[in-house]
């Protein structure tokens, strides 16, 4: 079943299209890659995904409804969860109470079962231990972390990560990459990423973008051993 | 006991005392006390946009004089008696919250702040142009007679102070539990990260305009009891300055706590009475703890005993 | 016919208008532009020239243009130095934070204001112009003869007041070869655009801030010093300016000289024109309302490319 598909998406900023026409189908279950090089549009799709940014043109389909223009908060009700490139939590608030806050639309003043969600949220991505410590005053891996169990604990059906191995130390990426493989028969993850080592290690399927327009679609060795992606990557794309 | 039992029952002493304060204040203090009570629920009205959800107005006088004038003309042009006075008083203040909430909604930050400025400015303005009604700068009195509810006359000293005391503890109250629900937390969570809250799942802005609403009645209850209370109304109660007021006694008292108004408020208000013995120029106190807060104390008082011990202080 | 020489009386009214208050709107302008930040005490610096101005000129007897003279030349710098010290006390420490320094403007408001209470006074006191002739001004009617000249009743200006509305012209092309010639007003530009960048270039942007903050307290200042002779200096006169001046930054566009210049000219004519024939309170309120509509529907006002 497809959980998210669009057609013909399309923004434009001024004289500049940062995404032109892209046709895409998302399957339930899957973990999907989107890679690309730098200023390839990814975040500007995403974004158009998610909500945050109106798309020029297109339509969005998620679990087989139209948002096009459905407002992002909507969409995250609907059954997505995303993550922020640059983390964004809630640096003066504990942890505990950042996940909590992701989680009370749904529980509905149930302070009981929030809590006993947060801890479990907490304990899947291992910062358990620290959930009375203020958020900004985790380390960066931590608070990334954090932030994946905000958009987990609402037992989301896609699974937004916008580049969220950037950043983190070696062993981190390691824990990532074994947190997502066990996230990934309960969700739909769809992962902007730059690390190749993590995508290979993790997805299903990889979506390349390259100057707004899908340049290759398919699994992480077609895509490995595809020359126009290795050109793009090198740069003469 | 817990965060929330403890926070009722620091919140229920205060009330407690300041009832007990009733029966043994010598007559200055024990009429300064009732406007403090008034005038912090000003402040605690200001206090749930600005403290909790983090939007900065500087238009509040006008909801404060839209309760005001709202009861008070009602009284003097239409010979209504308080109480229902009262609730127009309320209800203009919850209508200019929604007209002015939907409108500088659509702005952000500085340009919010101009713009609350703006509206408020032009209702200051439009007081003294229909100064026929309103007698301007100069205002009027509202007589003894209408001042009364359920034949409760409410110039006598003791009842001005236990209206005033029940209007206060009422604000107060349902500031408490606002701040305690997910609906304050959601506040919280604007104020602190405004798009993270939104892709969360939150509609900010549903939530911002019932920021607005219900700050904007809170004043406008308070400017209608003071009106009622200390039976007056004039044009400097919808003046800029009484819109700096509100942010001052919270930014004194500590924003984001539900006591900081009104500590803020009393304390400024004979910081005040204390400097305008000595001089005219007693603003001259307001301008310099303002310049101070904002370099040194921007938690307020109670904010920086939150901060320091009393962790589970709402 | 009686129509017209209030029309040209209100003009010219609100051309001197246009003239004091474009150099004011300026430098909040160019303070916002550059720092980015909103400055509520500018009305009180325009306020402390105008009583600068008084208390210079009264230190000279004989021919008042003295008096003026020295005023005009020693008030701007003395209050460009009070908001330099300002700036270095408060606004510095709190790193320029909009909503911050606009509390912390609010409190130098106060501050500014009360201590010309307490030592100037709450009277307002007038300052003689440094020269002041009455010009009355003709109109063409259609007469017997041909086309003649005919000078209708009460319509006229005063010397200085043309003098005024020069000054201010001289000035803003002053201010505008500062921007665009000179080395200072290219630092202002780079700083303006991109605050990191300039820093990357050793620009000393705590400098450029410190002087361009200088800068617009002084002309606020220097609109005193030129509207005191037509209005008297009082410790409350700013507030009002003040807000013309918002009006007039933000329907102009925050940054942009020649906006600035244009909405000035609208809204000193516009408030010229509207108070000769109806009231001034109701002319404020049309104007407060139209602040609040631009701000809301047109954020980056008529001109300016950024919004607040």
């Amino acid at each position: 079943m497809t959980l998210l598909s669009t057609r013909g998406l399309s923004r434009q900023f001024g004289g500049l299209r940062a995404v032109e026409n892209v046709d895409f189908d998302l399957p339930e279950g899957q973990v999907r890659a989107l890679i690309g090089p730098n200023g390839a549009g990814k975040t500007t799709y995403v974004g158009m995904l998610s909500g945050r940014i109106p798309a020029s043109a297109g339509t969005v389909t998620f679990r087989g409804q139209d948002v096009t223009n459905m407002p992002a908060h909507q969409r995250i009700r609907a059954g997505m969860a995303y993550t922020f490139q640059i983390t964004s939590v809630y640096g003066r608030l504990p942890v505990h109470e950042n996940v909590a806050l992701a989680l009370r639309w749904r529980t509905e003043g149930d302070e009981k079962e929030t809590a006993k969600r947060v801890t479990d949220a907490l304990e899947r991505v291992g910062i358990a231990d620290r959930a009375n410590q203020l958020a900004g005053d985790l380390s960066y891996g931590h608070q990334r972390l954090l932030e994946i169990a905000m958009g987990i604990s609402q037992q989301p059906r896609l699974l937004i990560l916008d580049e969220p191995t950037q950043g983190l130390a070696d062993s981190e990426i390691e824990d990532f990459i074994k947190l997502i493989r066990g996230l990934a028969g309960e969700m739909t993850i769809l992962l902007i990423e730059h690390n190749i080592h993590v995508v290979m290690q993790t997805a299903d399927a990889i979506t390349v973008l390259n100057g707004g327009q899908i340049l290759a679609e398919g699994t992480p060795k077609e895509i490995h051993e595809n020359a126009a992606v290795q050109a793009a990557y090198l740069g003469t794309g | 006991m817990s965060d929330t039992r403890k926070s009722w029952s620091l919140h229920l002493a205060v009330v407690a005392l300041l009832l007990a304060l009733n029966f043994v204040l010598p007559e200055y203090h024990h009429g300064n006390l009732a406007r403090v009570m008034v005038l912090a629920c000003y402040a605690m009205g200001y206090n749930m946009l600005f403290g909790y959800t983090g939007l900065l107005s500087l238009g509040h006088a006008l909801f404060f004089a839209s309760g005001m004038y709202g009861m008070s003309l009602t009284v003097q042009h239409l010979g209504w008696s308080a109480g229902p006075a009262m609730l127009v008083g309320l209800a203009g203040g919850l209508a200019m919250s929604l007209v002015v909430g939907l409108l500088s909604l659509r702005t952000a930050g500085v340009a919010f702040m101009i713009v609350t400025l703006m509206f408020a400015q032009a209702g200051y303005l439009a007081v003294l142009y229909f100064g026929e009604y309103t007698r301007g700068d100069e205002g009027f009195v509202i007589q003894k007679a209408s001042r009364q509810i359920m034949g409760i006359d409410l110039s006598d000293p003791i009842n001005r102070y236990l209206a005033a005391l029940i209007l206060f503890a009422t604000c107060m109250f349902i500031t408490l539990r606002v701040v305690q629900t997910g609906f304050g937390r959601v506040l919280v969570a604007i104020r602190e990260n405004e798009e993270r809250t939104r892709m969360l799942g939150y509609d900010v802005h549903r939530h911002k305009l019932l920021a607005i609403l219900l700050s904007g009645t809170m004043s406008a209850a308070a400017g209608a009891g003071y009106g009622l209370l200390f039976g007056y109304a004039g044009a400097t109660f919808a003046s800029v300055q009484y819109s700096i007021f509100p942010l001052l006694w919270v930014l004194l008292g500590g924003a984001g706590t539900v006591l900081g108004p009104f500590v803020g408020t009393l304390f400024m208000f004979y910081l005040i009475d204390l400097s305008s013995d000595i001089s005219t120029a007693y603003m001259l106190i307001a301008g310099v703890t303002l310049v101070l807060l904002t370099l040194f104390a921007p938690q307020g008082l109670v904010g920086e005993l939150r901060r320091r011990s009393v962790r589970w202080l709402p | 016919m009686e129509l017209v020489p209030y029309l040209i009386l209100g003009l010219l009214e609100g051309l001197v208008t246009a003239a004091v208050l474009s150099l004011m709107a300026l430098g909040l302008s160019l303070v916002f532009g550059v720092m980015r930040v909103v400055n509520v005490a500018h009305g009180e610096f325009f306020m402390v020239g105008a009583v600068l101005a008084w208390q210079i000129a009264s230190l000279f007897d004989g021919h008042p243009a003295w008096g003026f003279l020295a005023a005009l030349l020693v008030a701007p710098p003395l209050t460009a130095c009070l908001a330099v010290a300002a700036n270095q006390l408060v606004l510095k420490r709190i790193e320029y934070d909009p909503e911050r320094t606009i509390v912390a403007t609010i409190g130098l408001l106060y501050i500014i204001q009360q201590v010309t209470l307490m030592t100037y006074g709450p009277d307002a006191r007038p300052v003689e112009a440094p020269f002041n002739h009455r010009l009355s001004i003709p109109l063409v009617e259609w007469t017997e003869t041909g086309l003649g000249l005919y000078w209708p009743w009460g319509l006229g200006t005063t010397s200085y007041k043309l003098a005024v509305i020069l000054a201010a012209v001289a000035l803003l092309g002053g201010i505008w070869m500062l921007m665009t010639r000179t080395r200072f007003g290219l630092l202002m530009r780079a700083t303006q655009l991109d605050r990191e960048t300039a820093q990357a270039f050793a620009i000393p942007v705590g400098k450029v801030y410190a002087a361009v903050f200088g800068l617009g307290a002084g002309l606020a200042a220097l609109a005193g010093v030129l509207i005191v002779p037509i209005q008297q200096a009082h410790y409350l006169m700013g507030h009002d300016p003040l807000l013309l001046s918002f009006i007039v930054v933000i329907i102009g566009g925050l940054g942009s000289l020649p906006g600035t210049v244009v909405a000035a000219l609208l809204i000193g004519v516009s408030d010229g024109m509207i108070s000769v024939f109806f009231s001034p309170t109701l002319a404020k309120i049309i104007a407060t309302l139209g602040v609040a509509f631009v701000l809301i529907f047109m954020p980056q006002g008529l001109f300016g490319k950024r919004s607040l």
